[in-house]
């Protein structure tokens, strides 16, 4: 058994467009790996941040569907919903995203499931959004300092 | 509108020289000439590199009269590098709990489970 680096994750910040792709491989075969995205009861066991519970409010994961869930903590309840562009089991989702909280912000996710034979998979996701700011929006959240107070940082920086 | 500091950093990574340029800043400052020197391109180029470093924040160049060694702004460099690994480490937390829910699934059902309410087709 080797250690997890074998799963690393990987993030990619592409610089000509706003997109951000993560690559991360499974112990598992496409199939099953696509089944946890369908299934709603087995997408909220692993789906959001640490320290938070997702509530699926809905999540009909084929091509025409549309899904919304609520993501819970001490702090409150954050809603996400989005489209089901495209389904293919075991290949391909195409999805909108986007937070009740900025609901003119959309980004467009492809989820690939690539079969590496022996039972694993490499599922790659990109999400692209319409700017780069918006794009740096996503990279940035969850930093405890914010994005606005990251960027004031990062101006001040820039600017001594 | 100008593009926003964190994309201009991201930007002026890109480049292969450049990220070269920044891992040699990171040992110690150099001059636009031993910056130069590795590469096989003009001095020109080399300066228009720095150039980009520079409107990116990542370098600053000292107001010494003839050397004028580049420097590594460290913080900037090193608060990117800090947002993409806590947004990679996000990730990591999420597919790590994906592990474990894959493992509790049998091997052997092939079916998506389906909403109650959407199950009358097919």
């Amino acid at each position: 058994m080797t250690t997890t680096n074998t799963h690393e994750t990987e993030i990619h910040i592409d610089p000509d467009v706003p997109l951000v792709r993560i690559t991360r491989e499974f112990d598992a075969p496409p199939d099953k790996v696509f089944r946890a995205h369908v299934d709603p009861d087995l997408f909220a066991r692993w789906n959001g941040p640490n320290g938070m519970e997702t509530r699926i409010d809905h999540h009909e994961c084929r091509t025409g569907g549309s899904y919304r869930y609520l993501m819970v903590d001490d702090s409150g309840e954050y809603g996400f919903y989005g489209a089901f562009h495209e389904v293919r089991p075991g290949e391909l989702i195409v999805q909108t995203f986007t937070f009740e909280g900025m609901p003119d912000g959309v980004a467009l996710e492809k989820l690939w499931f690539e079969d590496l034979g022996d039972g694993r998979t490499r599922l790659v996701t990109t999400s692209l959004v319409d700017s780069f700011e918006g794009r740096d929006g996503f990279v940035a959240s969850g930093m405890e300092v914010g994005i606005r107070e990251g960027y004031e940082r990062l101006d001040q920086l820039l600017a001594g | 509108m100008a593009a926003d500091p964190l994309s201009r950093v991201f930007a002026a990574l890109a480049d292969p020289t450049r990220r070269d340029m920044v891992a040699r800043l990171a040992v110690a400052d150099a001059t636009v000439n031993e910056l130069a020197e590795p590469y096989d391109v003009s001095l020109q180029a080399v300066s228009k590199h720095l150039r980009v470093l520079e409107d990116a924040g990542l370098v600053s160049r000292t107001r010494e009269a003839q050397r004028r060694p580049v420097h590594l702004e460290a913080e900037v460099f090193d608060l990117m590098t800090k947002w993409i690994e806590r947004y990679r480490r996000q990730a990591e937390q999420r597919y790590r709990r994906l592990d474990d829910v894959l493992r509790s699934m049998p091997d052997d059902e092939t079916a998506p489970h389906r909403p109650p309410d959407t199950g009358a087709s097919t």
